[in-house]
């Protein structure tokens, strides 16, 4: 077996961030393609890994490897690819190497493009998005529980450096918010998982998924799921354990922002196709209808919010809220074809909110702000090809039929309508009719949105932003001052020009809205892959609920 | 009768003691001058590590248990005079007879940490020292007498050696503490620590000897045998136990007042409050002795009275031990948030890894046996924290005793901006505070405390375990409040002056040993869970 493929993917952004840490000076010039080779590699991985998949058995975990690592905890280091965890694993390799490619051929005027060499902190950077890039791959390869465990919070760390370092404004509360809330989860989480340990005696996923909760009383199922649950929901995030996301969002750098929203949202859903669901099938069924509730009401309290948003990137992050709902409700209806809808949508908002913040973060870097007002509108009239792309990802954000949006919702909603035996038939048909009301409001706000930003006439107002901040253009933005460990010597440099560097001070536009430039290559590097996979997942949704559907046909053996 | 030694046993307490005499000999007819301030150091180092030497030599004995200072066997049955040489009797003997000084695998772990720790402080000793203005002979003299305690204490099995242990472990340190002559924060810390810590051995002494009036014999074997109804009690008591069909109330006194004394030496609320004060006024050596050796010392005290001697009384401790721990814990946390200085900070913050230590003790009571089997389960996960907790810890105090050389101060705010002018420094810190918060890349605090969680939700006591999950959380808060500090831009300070190299081999001592258990925790879960 080729065992190796799940080690090399993560070894490879391990080594590549060891090699940082072991050589600092000497990396420096090559550093753009740095982390761009290491991505790549990466990517390449998990493209093989998709390509030598054995498609006939997408139920069997394959590339196994099961090795003991803590004997004294039981804990193996147990790796392996199912056609649930395959889309996910590429997803987060594509989404990590578009990261890099948007980075490392920008601008020297985003923060953290590494491109501004000298206060950036490129390889602090470089550095956080690889070993983020190891928990978040480590996530979807575990199969054991305290592996998983592990992994979801390597991610912690780095995303908070990376929200606390290359955020906006309001960066240092956005990222503790962020890191306490998600540890206070997944602690929550690692009491369910020790329960179910000490119930069953057993780490191992896969056994514990064939055991159907065997070993495990009712009672004993109902308080794992519910904790084990409450871990994966603050992740997901489900109303009301959401309140992290919109700051966090909103501060991130673009890459943080496309990676909290493509990937990290994904590890609280999978771990309740790969854990809490097949392991705890009683608990399952007796949480069901809550989890149904609370998504729901995530639903329209998402799109709700999101009417009410000034701010673009604050917007789209409440959006991941409603689309989280839809991913939730699919899971909560425990049939085939509801947590294949919830699997779908869970790729499907991957891709179309990581283009989303892309854009969003490449509209505020032109505009100096992110605030839909001062954004004017007429976009399609400025920047065309911007517009369109925005147009597009918005449309492709509330679901038309065609592109990957639809399709996630549709199935969940179809789950709902017939969920499992063991659930309140009545009670998921009004959930679905909530559901279905707030794919209306998605559409509504997404194309106020859209009414605002992109259509009208383009209004000539400079962003008052900007007018209270008349920084010089060539100064570096805020939040890059200083840099990584890069050394003494341009850190004290950095440092001492830009005293008490200002956390202040808002990005500074690189130019008035009349030397605005459209879609550069960089950018078009970035997203292309994703309107592409948007658009191959829209017409031809098979391909991936071929995948799906086995695994999920497993993972429910106890319930259909 | 001739008492027998085994000098093998004691060899690494005897060896602390030879080279205490020696330091403050040599001290007495040397110069003073830079070359004997050093010279001490290196014989300390020595000493150190000869006791060292010791343990590990006693390591790789294998699994024997080896013990001295034996009651002989004449006595011992003219002690128990009605016993017949049944299996209870042997097995309240332990086999070998009653011995005040045992060396197994719980000793030796003990033992182990404490030196390796001991070698940490010595090298961070050195720095303090060669700054002037402290004796340094009676320094060195007093470190090596709380090692002699603290190296003993683990090893001792009758109520008599633990105290006196327990004493050689604190008194040398309020000495210490007031060394900083002419230092106001420095005798004021010494006062409250010798008053809080006298005033701890009385309570114990007074707990002590109602334990041994029940009991009729100072060996905990034996009074674990008598409370539990396996020997006979003491002549004088046989009626009252009696009537009372059971054990008289003096008991549970006798067990609180032990518990509360054992409390103060490793600060558990709500006998910690000495604690910030006494770390912050200590030179900081001294404050990484107090929140490692003392306080494994405490443990190690407070397990074996406990687990081994009061195994059936759990029902009386078991729920203090869980309150005191959760209070512990909480209250730490909850005031190491609102702390400006970094040792402070790390004075709560060791306050509230204090709970997590004790956590696990609350459920350990299904374990109630000496002897290596005294190591597995909950105790295992003890002292398996306590070892991983010991190398995060100093690790971190260590690099605040070389940040203190340029800023006297101290306050967190000195640690702005850290990683610009030494990012080597700011990396080892920051992995130490990730560590003691428990998240990766610190994999050793994440498992270290994983395995105490795990022994809290097997042994059913789940509250306790939730108690424990808000405050990882809370405790998680200025930890990476302090790390953020390191990596954020500050003004241009001065430049750091040169640190005595040693500061520099203590820090990477320690950090090499959490970077080691991060990657391979198995280490320390096999020396602290003895499978059986």
């Amino acid at each position: 077996m080729m065992g190796w493929l799940p080690v090399a993917l993560l070894a490879v952004p391990l080594l590549g961030a060891s090699l940082l840490l072991i050589s600092p000076g000497s990396l420096r010039p090559v550093l753009r393609v740095y982390g761009l080779a290491f991505s790549g590699l990466t990517l390449a991985l998990a493209v093989m890994l998709a390509a030598t998949f054995d498609y006939a058995q997408a139920a069997r975990p394959q590339f196994t490897v099961d090795q003991p690592w803590i004997p004294g905890l039981d804990l193996r280091f147990h790796l392996g690819v199912d056609g649930i965890s395959l889309p996910l694993v590429v997803l987060t390799a594509l989404l990590t190497f578009l990261c890099f490619a948007y980075l490392s051929w920008g601008d020297a005027r985003g923060p953290g493009q590494l491109r501004a060499s000298a206060t950036g902190r490129p390889r602090a950077l470089v550095f956080t998005l690889l070993v983020l890039e190891v928990g978040m791959i480590g996530t979807f390869l575990a199969l054991d529980l305290l592996l998983f465990f592990v992994f979801f919070e390597i991610v912690l760390i780095p995303m908070y450096f990376l929200i606390a370092i290359w955020g906006g404004r309001g960066r240092r509360g956005a990222a503790i918010k962020f890191i306490l809330y998600t540890l206070l989860g997944s602690v929550v989480m690692l009491l369910g998982l020790l329960l179910i340990w000490s119930q069953t005696g057993t780490l191992d996923i896969v056994a514990l998924g064939q055991a159907h909760g065997a070993g495990m009383s009712r009672a004993v199922q109902i308080l794992a799921f519910a904790a084990v649950g409450i871990g994966l929901a603050v992740k997901t995030p489900m109303w009301p354990l959401h309140t992290w996301l919109p700051d966090a969002h909103t501060e991130a750098p673009t890459v943080g922002s496309v990676l909290l929203a493509g990937v990290l949202l994904k590890m609280g859903t999978y771990g309740f196709a790969r854990i809490a669901i097949p392991v705890l099938p009683e608990g399952a069924v007796a949480i069901a209808p809550w989890l149904g509730a609370l998504a729901v009401v995530g639903i329209v309290y998402g799109s709700l919010a999101c009417l009410a948003q000034r701010d673009l990137k604050r917007m789209i992050a409440y959006s991941s809220v409603g689309h989280m709902g839809f991913v939730l409700l699919g899971f909560a209806t425990l049939t085939t074809v509801g947590i294949n809808g919830a699997l779908f949508a869970n790729v499907a908002h991957g891709l179309i909110t990581g283009l989303l913040f892309f854009l969003a973060g490449a509209i505020k870097e032109r505009y100096g702000t992110a605030d839909m007002p001062s954004l004017g509108g007429g976009m399609l009239a400025t920047l065309p090809h911007l517009g369109a792309v925005l147009t597009f990802a918005a449309i492709a954000s509330l679901g038309i039929p065609g592109l990957a949006g639809f399709w996630g919702e549709m199935l969940s909603l179809l789950g709902a309508f017939q969920p499992a035996e063991a659930l309140p038939r009545g009670l998921f048909l009004v959930f679905m009719v909530i559901g279905g009301l707030g794919a209306v409001l998605t559409a509504a706000y997404f194309l106020v949105m859209l009414s605002r930003v992109t259509h009208g006439l383009p209004a000539r107002t400079v962003p008052s932003l900007v007018a209270t901040h008349p920084g010089p253009a060539e100064e570096p933005p805020a939040s890059a001052a200083g840099l990584g460990p890069d050394g003494p010597g341009a850190g004290a440099e950095a440092a001492g020009e830009r005293p008490e560097a200002s956390e202040t001070e808002p990005f500074v536009p690189e130019a008035t809205i009349e030397g605005m430039r459209d879609i550069r290559g960089y950018e078009l590097v970035a997203w292309v892959p994703l309107i592409v996979l948007i658009l191959v997942f829209g017409l031809w949704p098979k391909l991936l609920l071929s995948l799906t559907t086995p695994a999920v046909q497993t993972l429910l053996g106890a319930l259909s | 009768m001739i008492q027998q030694i085994h000098y093998f046993v004691i060899a690494p307490p005897l060896v602390l003691a030879l080279a205490a005499g020696l330091v403050l000999l040599l001290d007495a007819f040397l110069p003073a001058g830079r070359r004997t301030t050093a010279g001490l150091g290196l014989i300390t180092l020595a000493g150190v590590l000869a006791a060292l030497g010791f343990v590990v030599a006693q390591a790789a004995r294998g699994g024997q248990t080896l013990a001295t200072f034996c009651v002989p066997d004449g006595l011992a049955r003219a002690a128990g005079a009605a016993v017949p040489a049944s299996a209870a009797a042997r097995e309240a003997g332990d086999g070998a007879g009653l011995c005040s000084f045992v060396a197994d695998r719980f000793t030796l772990i003990f033992a182990g940490v404490v030196l390796v720790a001991a070698v940490v402080v010595v090298l961070m000793s050195m720095t303090e020292l060669a700054g002037g203005g402290i004796p340094v002979g009676e320094w060195y003299f007093l470190l090596l007498c709380t090692l002699v305690g603290a190296v003993t204490l683990p090893a001792s099995r009758d109520l008599i050696m633990l105290v006196v242990a327990l004493e050689l472990v604190s008194l040398p340190v309020f000495a210490l503490t007031a060394l900083k002559r002419y230092d106001g924060r420095s005798s004021e810390a010494a006062i409250k620590l010798f008053l809080v810590s006298v005033v701890s051995t009385a309570i114990m002494l007074f707990g002590v000897s109602l334990l041994y009036g029940v009991a009729g014999s100072v060996h905990l074997s034996r009074i674990a045998a008598v409370l539990s109804g396996a020997g006979p009690p003491p002549e004088a008591f046989a009626p009252a136990l009696e009537a009372a069909h059971g054990l008289p109330a003096v008991v549970t006194v006798g067990v609180v007042l032990v518990t509360a004394g054992f409390g103060f030496k490793i600060a558990a609320v709500p006998f910690h409050a000495w604690a910030p004060d006494v770390y912050q006024g200590a030179p900081i050596p001294i404050a990484a002795l107090l929140s490692v050796i003392s306080k494994a010392a405490g443990f190690a005290g407070l397990i074996l009275l406990l687990v081994t001697a009061l195994a059936g009384q759990s029902t009386t401790w078991s729920p203090i031990i869980a309150i005191v721990a959760a209070l512990t814990m909480t209250v730490g946390n909850l005031l190491a948030m609102r702390q400006r200085s970094a040792v402070r900070l790390l004075a709560w913050s060791s306050v509230a890894q204090s709970g997590y230590i004790l956590a696990p003790i609350a459920v350990a009571s299904r374990t109630g046996r000496s002897g290596d089997a005294l190591l597995t389960g909950a105790v295992g996960a003890s002292v398996a924290y306590l070892v991983i907790y010991a190398a995060m810890n100093l690790g971190a105090f260590a690099v605040v005793m070389i940040v203190s050389r340029t800023a006297p101060r101290n306050e967190l705010d000195d640690y702005r901006g850290l990683v610009f002018h030494s990012p080597v420094v700011a990396l080892v810190l920051a992995f130490c505070l990730i560590c003691l918060a428990g998240l990766p890349p610190g994999l050793a605090g994440l498992f270290a405390k994983i395995v105490v969680f795990r022994e809290l939700v097997d042994g059913g006591a789940g509250w306790l375990a939730v108690v424990m999950a808000v405050n990882t959380v809370i405790g998680l808060y200025y930890y990476v409040v302090w790390a953020g500090r390191l990596f954020t831009p500050a003004p241009a300070v001065t430049a750091a002056r040169r640190t005595f190299p040693a500061t520099w081999v203590a820090a990477g001592l320690a950090v090499a040993l959490a970077v080691v258990f991060s990657v391979a925790p198995q280490l320390v879960l096999d020396l602290a869970t003895a499978s059986g």
